[in-house]
């Protein structure tokens, strides 16, 4: 019984902490939910450190590695060294004659109607998968030479992009960038969607009805537009992005808070406070705001997606992230015009996304529970 | 008397084609996307180019395999000095309303693209008549435009000078004559389809922008005998692998465009159904030669130099793409002997890599003073790609790259108005089979498509030269000297000559690949 | 409540006035225009375009032009699809697009609200857990991936339904399923979410102690209370789902309205995009009217006077 009087008008002053101590303490015996918390801790701490641990760098380009699948195995493959040592060869125009592997080294005899320059173990050492290329013996006559080189072999977890980029490497780095994009944008939309809403359905009348105009005629606005115009006059802004995400993201926030301050406006402990003579500011704060909270939460976990998607939109405009640089957005509407040939560019980005949204919904349910202030 | 059997046997065979159109024979043919307009005039895509060869015959027009046939001309005679053409137009020639194609009609046709209210896009093709451009400009009347109809059958058109590729320019769709009587009746609504009015293979039933656009074999045709397709149902597809998953769900017939992406894997699935053959186009980077950093052809030599065309051909496009080191596509037309092209082409990369740092350095860039340049693209997947590809490449002489990306319109529109960038993603598709329609572009005269600002007297000098050059040889000849001075200064870096990329059934016979990439349904056959 | 709505409508004339106008300017400022293309046109050519377009007049002149036709119910031709005016483009695509978006919406209403209900009604249980999971993988695959998907997987492999296009009603089934699956998502979340939070609500604790059958206290008093969200956030979703998509008609090749806005915007086709923003303004003003009647309706605490 305190909880359902709580509800209804207990001095704030208290019970706001309260409110927070005691969900934080329901939070933490749902499961679900404290498992969520740690996959997202994970995924932040994977943003912020993984590009750094990776064992490429994002924006290494392997030539020779054009969209090689997702192996264990590391690259090359044992029954191709063979013939991409031939291949780097051919280009030195050079005539093989025994190629033999050693473990990790590669052992070339080779011959030429020509002189050879020794330089010629540069196009082995140009290659990813040579390096410390060496002449052990050249004949007299300069025309016969042969070669060592060691054989360096490279591990693609999730394999390699439409440019030989280490796609884990990339993922790590579009968990950073998405994750940023998600929470700057919905916390832009979060503030001027609740702030904007519980405004308009409190004061209520013309106000609202004014304030719900706006809202109309930006729903209805060209986005494309927008998106394009901001590119024009601010350049090219990861933080714009954001910013521009959020500021068109926050009227579906707006509206549902609205909605559900008219519902509470006329409920006793509202109506009960204003008799009591709180200032409206003080009502929105204590009252209004607390109690759209369970709606605006499950909203928040649905926006994160929309966002991050959003995003991958923006980027086909050219206004998104750029290049090196990427986003789970952008590597997945590659890898859906990759799923067939080359599904594994799909997969790994749609897997880390779903992972990422699945933490955040349950993470999302269970604050909602344990904020909802008439729950025991 | 025999004529009189013949009739009622033919109506009688009509009648049955009418009753069996259930089962007529339909070619549902994907296309590039929607037209954006079906009057001829106006059109400027390859899309509509598809649609305009079906529904529409000119003076000459091209076979199954791109070569000049007789169209609505049954032969044709050029003056000496080349500049006046007689086409004489064959008797048999109808609309499909069943009214005669007249001489006057090509005149009502080629004054009306002129007329600068018609708001034609590829008026300038045709500007080889005497006094074309000047009522393009609305400096003349369209009745002073050199074309006139000496009596129905017979067609005089003079032209400003010799032009040895006019026939050439006559196969665009500029040249498709248009209905007099229904473009007077009807205005701009001639092109619906319960009032156009077509002289070629097909007339048209319906167009449903985003659906289709259905043809209807035009029995009026005066080769109607030997068109076997009865219906074509054109399907626009924006996305490209929507075609590929309607092919393989046997749902149309071919495709006009395919996903690089995916050629890789569509090779192992559906092997010689994909069909991949040169095209007459060249992807390139402009190089802004007002910019400081570009002023030097050393640089600008440099940079083309150290770019690994096989590897952006092979891998970045999945062999969609070839080498491209000129400007002109090999294959051409008029082009004998072919180009002139970089002389380390075939020098390996490492050697090129020396000589670009060499020339570098010359030019007093090195680790010290490294080169920044900024590379300006429209949005797409394989450009980016491509960029990615072309920055990493040119990282080894030391050069930083930043990008800029912008959308498709905004991207041309920087291009054209302002001198704001530095290298610039472009692609230039010929409109005929010349190798004067790719070299122009760097004309110093070229306000539209010079993008790399590029100004060298020499070469306008032999471009001017060429022009007036009556002799195909000799011509070729200074062409090819002008296009060395371009492979020389490099202006523009060549990189890659587009493939067209088609998706072909099986049971669709008679679709002849060719450079030009034209594949008239009146040529085809559907088996069983 | 009629008077209401009639005043609300009338307000709504000068809120398209003003989107109009801003969306207008907007255009007018991107870079670019509706005649620049991979092919740059000839200096003279393009004038010659732009003339027919009245695109040679200074801007403020284009806009009272446009008004005054707008004013006579003329959208104008279109600049890109020069055999149409924009009235017949859109007259062709949008009952395409509404029959798409309508079959999608009540699809996802009523398998929205079923799930959503019986996930609030067993919470925390396995089923509720299915549900939500179920629910989150609808709104975490992005459309562009689940449309190719489903039309390659029962349109190529299988062959039981159209890859694509637009020729018999069983083309509906792939892009509406597209459509619907993440406003199934969302709808069953949301209706869960408020479903839990109406049950525990004073009056339904107090039909409880009434001894009401669980069932009805469902019907009556929770889901009608449940609903507010979803009636909230419905507005523009149908709004947007009626006005077309642009991911699915492209890839499904479907003749809706859902393309017209992105690629009108592409090309600068700035007579398209001025329809488009109507239309979806038009839908906007009018759901929302919908979505403020139906709250009254629903909560009787709320009324409009």
């Amino acid at each position: 019984m305190t909880d359902i009087a709580t509800g209804t008008g207990v001095p704030p002053t208290t019970r706001s902490r309260s409110l927070w101590a005691t969900a934080f303490m329901r939070l933490r015996r749902n499961r679900a939910a404290m498992v969520s918390l740690v996959v997202l801790i994970l995924f932040v701490l994977a943003g912020i450190f993984g590009p750094m641990l990776a064992p490429h760098p994002y924006a290494r380009v392997y030539s020779d590695f054009v969209k090689v699948p997702a192996s264990l195995e590391p690259y090359p493959l044992e029954a191709e060294i063979v013939p991409l040592a031939e291949q780097a060869l051919a280009r030195a125009r050079l005539e093989v004659g025994s190629i033999e592997i050693d473990g990790s080294t590669l052992h070339v005899e080779a011959t030429s109607a020509r002189e050879i320059d020794p330089r010629v173990t540069r196009y082995l050492d140009r290659s990813d998968l040579f390096s410390n290329a060496r002449v052990v013996e050249q004949s007299q006559d300069g025309k016969a030479i042969v070669i060592e080189a060691d054989v360096q072999r490279l591990r693609f977890l999730f394999g390699t992009d439409a440019n030989g980029r280490d796609l884990f490497a990339r993922v790590l780095i579009s968990i950073r960038i998405s994750l940023m994009i998600g929470a700057l944008a919905t916390g832009v939309a979060l503030l001027i969607g609740v702030l904007y809403g519980a405004t308009a359905g409190f004061l209520g009348g013309r106000v609202d009805n004014l304030m719900m105009r706006f809202v109309d005629i930006l729903y209805a606005l060209p986005f494309t537009f927008f998106a394009i115009l901001l590119v024009v006059f601010f350049g090219r802004n990861v933080v714009l992005m954001f910013v521009a995400v959020g500021a068109v993201e926050w009227l579906d926030m707006a509206r549902i808070v609205r909605g559900q301050t008219i519902a509470l406006r006329r409920r006793e402990f509202v109506q009960a406070a204003e008799a009591l003579g709180v200032g409206s500011g003080g009502i929105l704060r204590r009252h209004i705001i607390p109690n759209t909270l369970g709606p605006v939460i499950i909203y928040m976990t649905l926006l994160v997606p929309k966002v991050i998607l959003l995003e991958s939109f923006l980027s086909f405009l050219g206004l998104g992230v750029q290049e090196p640089l990427t986003s789970l957005g952008v590597l997945i509407a590659e890898g859906a015009r990759n799923m067939r040939g080359a599904a594994y560019m799909l997969l790994y980005p749609s897997l880390a996304l779903t992972a990422l949204l699945f933490a955040l919904n349950f993470l999302g349910d269970g604050l909602r529970d344990a904020l909802d202030p008439k729950d025991r | 008397m025999l004529k009189a059997l013949i009739r009622p046997l033919l109506a009688g065979a009509m009648l049955v084609s009418v009753a069996g159109a259930a089962s007529a024979i339909t070619y549902v043919r994907g296309n590039d996307g929607d037209p954006e307009t079906l009057d001829q005039h106006k059109t400027s895509l390859v899309a509509e180019a598809h649609l305009m060869r079906d529904l529409y015959e000119g003076l000459v027009v091209y076979d199954a395999k791109a070569k000049i046939i007789p169209g609505v001309a049954e032969s044709w005679t050029v003056s000496d000095d080349g500049t006046i053409y007689t086409f004489k137009l064959r008797e048999d020639a109808k609309w499909s309303n069943g009214d005669p194609v007249v001489a006057e009609d090509f005149v009502f046709s080629l004054q009306r693209i002129m007329t600068p209210e018609t708001g034609a896009k590829y008026a300038n093709i045709l500007y080889p008549i005497k006094n074309a451009e000047a009522i393009n400009k609305g400096e003349m009347q369209p009745e002073e435009l050199g074309v006139k109809a000496v009596d129905d059958k017979t067609l005089e058109i003079t032209l400003a000078q010799a032009t040895p590729y006019f026939l050439e320019l006559l196969t665009h769709q500029t040249g498709l004559p248009v209905n007099p009587g229904a473009v007077k009746e009807h205005g701009t609504d001639f092109v619906k389809p319960e009032n156009l009015v077509t002289n070629g293979a097909y007339k048209l039933v319906s167009f449903t922008p985003g659906d289709k656009i259905v043809m209807e074999k035009n029995e009026n045709f005066h080769d109607a005998a030997n068109v076997q397709i009865d219906r074509i149902e054109y399907i626009p597809f924006e996305d490209r692998a929507t075609c590929v998953r309607r092919f393989e769900a046997g749902e149309v017939m071919s495709c006009s465009d395919l996903p690089t992406e995916q050629i890789k894997s569509m090779k192992e699935r559906l092997g010689d159904q994909v069909r991949i053959s040169p095209y007459l186009g060249t992807y390139y980077y402009a190089l802004n030669t007002e910019k400081d950093d570009l002023k030097d052809p050393k640089v600008r030599t440099a940079l083309s130099m150290v770019i690994d065309r096989q590897f952006l051909g092979d891998e970045i496009w999945a062999g969609a793409m070839l080498p491209a080191y000129s400007l002109v596509p090999p294959g051409i037309g008029n082009y004998e002997g072919g180009g002139a092209m970089y002389d380390w082409a075939d020098t390996s990369l490492l050697d090129r890599e020396d000589k670009a740092i060499e020339l570098m350095k010359e030019a007093g860039y090195g680790p010290d003073k490294p080169l920044k340049l900024e590379i300006s693209y429209n949005n797409s997947e394989n450009h980016k790609n491509t960029a990615t590809a072309i920055a990493d490449m040119w990282k080894a002489i030391g050069v930083d790259v930043q990008f800029n990306v912008r959308d498709l319109s905004a991207h041309y529109a920087n291009l054209r108005d302002t001198s704001d960038y530095e290298v610039a993603r472009a692609g230039w598709i010929g409109d005929y089979s010349d190798p004067q329609n790719f070299l122009f572009l760097l004309e110093s005269d070229n306000k539209g498509f010079n993008y790399a600002k590029y100004k060298n007297p020499e070469y306008d000098a032999l471009m001017d030269k060429a022009a007036a050059e009556n002799d195909l040889v000799k011509r070729a000849e200074t062409l090819r000297e002008a296009e060395a001075v371009f492979v020389r200064d490099t202006p523009y870096i060549p990189l890659l000559f587009y493939s067209s990329l088609s998706l072909v059934s099986p049971k669709l016979k008679g679709w002849e690949d060719n450079i030009q990439n034209v594949h008239g349904t009146r040529y085809m056959s559907i088996s069983e | 409540m009629l008077g209401y709505a009639v005043r609300r409508l009338l307000g709504a004339i000068p809120t398209l006035f003003l989107i109009i106008t801003f969306a207008f300017f907007l255009m007018r400022v991107a870079p670019g225009g509706p005649f620049d293309r991979e092919r740059t046109l000839e200096a003279k050519v393009l004038e010659n375009l732009n003339r027919v377009f009245h695109l040679d007049r200074p801007v403020w002149e284009q806009y009272l032009y446009y008004l005054g036709n707008l004013a006579r119910g003329d959208l104008g031709p279109s600049f890109i699809y020069r055999d149409f005016s924009v009235q017949q483009l859109l007259g062709n695509g949008l009952p395409v697009s509404i029959q798409l978006g309508a079959t999608a919406l009540l699809l996802a209403l009523v398998i929205g609200c079923l799930l959503g209900t019986i996930a609030a009604l067993r919470q925390n249980s396995w089923i509720d857990y299915s549900v939500i999971a179920t629910a989150t993988f609808g709104i975490t695959v992005p459309n562009f991936v689940v449309a190719p998907l489903l039309s390659l997987i029962f349109g190529v492999w299988f062959s039981l339904l159209p890859a694509g296009g637009w020729n018999s009603p069983q083309s509906m089934i792939l892009p509406v399923i597209t459509l619907a699956l993440p406003q199934v998502a969302i709808i069953a979340r949301l209706i869960r979410g408020s479903t839990i939070e109406a049950l525990r609500s004073d009056h339904v604790r107090t039909a409880r102690a009434y001894g009401l059958p669980t069932r009805m206290i469902v019907v009556v008093h929770a889901l009608r209370a449940a609903c507010l969200p979803v009636v909230s956030y419905l507005g523009p979703a149908a709004a947007a789902l009626l006005t077309g998509s642009v991911v699915v008609e492209t890839i499904f090749g479907l003749p809706g309205i859902g393309r017209y806005f992105v690629q009108g915007a592409l090309n600068r086709d700035y007579t398209l995009v001025m329809g488009t923003v109507i239309i979806i303004a038009v839908f906007v003003v009018i759901f929302n009217l919908i979505v403020d009647l139906l709250y009254a309706a629903l909560d009787p605490r709320v009324r409009y006077d």
